[in-house]
């Protein structure tokens, strides 16, 4: 055994850590839910750590726009799966984790089974709905989970439902009405590494059970100054009964449209974000769209939208050949008709 | 009475800087009245998920005293 742990000699070397916790770490599961700008630094760190099982949970494949923050992938990985993409490069550099892979978003019914067969949760997302779930999915699975969140050149970190401290519903009891999400706000790669960093540090303190575990505070970080402030919050008793006493249920986080009079037919996959939920929306994805065309009125001018404006125009070429002649392309995408 | 109040994410976007220094004499030593006057005065608005620590803690529900630092916490999602 200790041959294999060649590679681990300079952090064993450390008093907190040794055999033991070296143990401990190849022992651990733990789940990842996103693997983009936060999951990829977490999991290299996690990985060439010797956690002993890593799950990769995202429903995205690689985009070229992400290469900038998320380096565990190159252009060669432009169009692949993110967790499958991820644990090929994660095990380069160490294939002696178990990488277990999830193609999918997180959901209703996946979370609880899956949260289950970890011991630690690592919230890599960048929508609310998501963060809610994880909350929720945790506090009835009794699991930690390690949040953070960017905007712009600051980011938040904590750890959430660790040894009975507060939940994420104590630090903000109500989801926002409108997902930051919605406005294109741009990121620089270096502030989300950063932070799944930090991330991938609070796990591997929570396993191995050393230092002071961030439950019950926030960390903020504002890179451009460089200020730093923790922020201490309490366990709300009342918020966590919300959630052990009920149902999981999405949070209903909504974008608003800017013109509510006109009727639109959105062609994206129904996990993508924003997702405004107007009754003026017919949603049809644009894979079934050839299927469900029939769903569509054609007495009504009707704008067709998916996240950039080209699969929309796909789709009004498509619908155009089945006798569609009352098709608006929104070119802007979904961005460019949000209030 | 003056207070030192920090601005996070969104919040500091709007208003345009990361902290000022406030006089509270005309304010009152209210956070709440705190949280309404800077709400106004840079026209945000809160849909209730602004979060309002004083020196560093949230939940406290006691009245400002000189020197305190009140920090505006909007959530946010980026990842």
């Amino acid at each position: 055994m200790i041959s294999s742990y060649t590679r681990y000699r300079r952090q064993i070397k450390l008093p907190e850590v040794g055999q033991e916790g070296q143990e401990k770490l190849a022992q651990a599961k733990v789940l990842l839910v996103g693997v983009g700008g936060l999951g990829c630094p977490a999991a290299q760190y996690l990985v060439a750590a010797g956690i002993g099982t890593i799950g990769l949970l995202d429903h995205d494949k690689v985009d070229e726009t992400n290469l900038h923050r998320q380096i565990l992938f190159g252009l060669e990985d432009v169009g692949s799966y993110k967790a499958e993409a991820a644990k090929k490069a994660l095990h380069r550099i160490n294939d002696q984790v178990i990488i277990n892979t999830y193609n999918f978003s997180l959901s209703v019914d996946n979370c609880t089974d899956l949260f289950k067969t970890y011991d630690v949760i690592v919230d890599g997302t960048d929508n609310f709905q998501t963060k809610y779930l994880i909350n929720d999915a945790a506090l009835q699975t009794n699991k930690p989970w390690v949040y953070a969140s960017i905007f712009k050149f600051e980011g938040q970190l904590s750890v959430f439902n660790y040894q009975n401290g507060p939940s994420y519903r104590c630090l903000f009891p109500k989801a926002p009405q409108e997902d930051l999400s919605c406005e294109e706000i741009g990121v620089l790669g270096i502030l989300p590494g950063i932070f799944g960093v930090y991330q991938a540090t609070e796990v591997i303190k929570i396993i191995l059970r050393i230092g002071e575990v961030l439950s019950g505070k926030l960390k903020i970080i504002h890179t451009l100054t460089m200020q730093e402030r923790i922020i201490s919050f309490k366990r709300v008793e009342e918020r966590i009964a919300e959630v052990t006493d009920k149902a999981l249920a999405l949070e209903s986080v909504s974008c608003s449209l800017n013109n509510e009079s006109k009727t639109y037919l959105d062609v994206r996959e129904l996990h993508e974000q924003p997702q405004p939920n107007n009754k003026n929306i017919i949603k049809i994805p644009l894979a079934e769209l050839a299927l469900r065309y029939e769903e569509i009125p054609n007495s009504t001018d009707i704008h067709v939208y998916c996240q950039s404006g080209i699969r929309s125009e796909k789709a009004i070429n498509f619908l155009r050949e089945q006798g569609f002649n009352n098709l608006i392309n929104v070119e802007g995408g979904i961005q460019s008709i949000l209030k | 009475m003056k207070v030192t109040v920090r601005y996070f994410g969104a919040i500091a976007e709007k208003v345009g800087k990361t902290e000022e220094e406030l006089d509270l004499s005309t304010i009152g030593s209210d956070f709440q009245d705190l949280k309404e006057h800077c709400l106004s005065t840079y026209q945000i608005t809160d849909d209730g998920t602004l979060q309002i620590a004083i020196n560093q803690e949230l939940g406290l529900k006691r009245p400002l005293k000189e020197g305190d630092e009140v920090a505006f916490l909007p959530p946010f999602a980026g990842g």
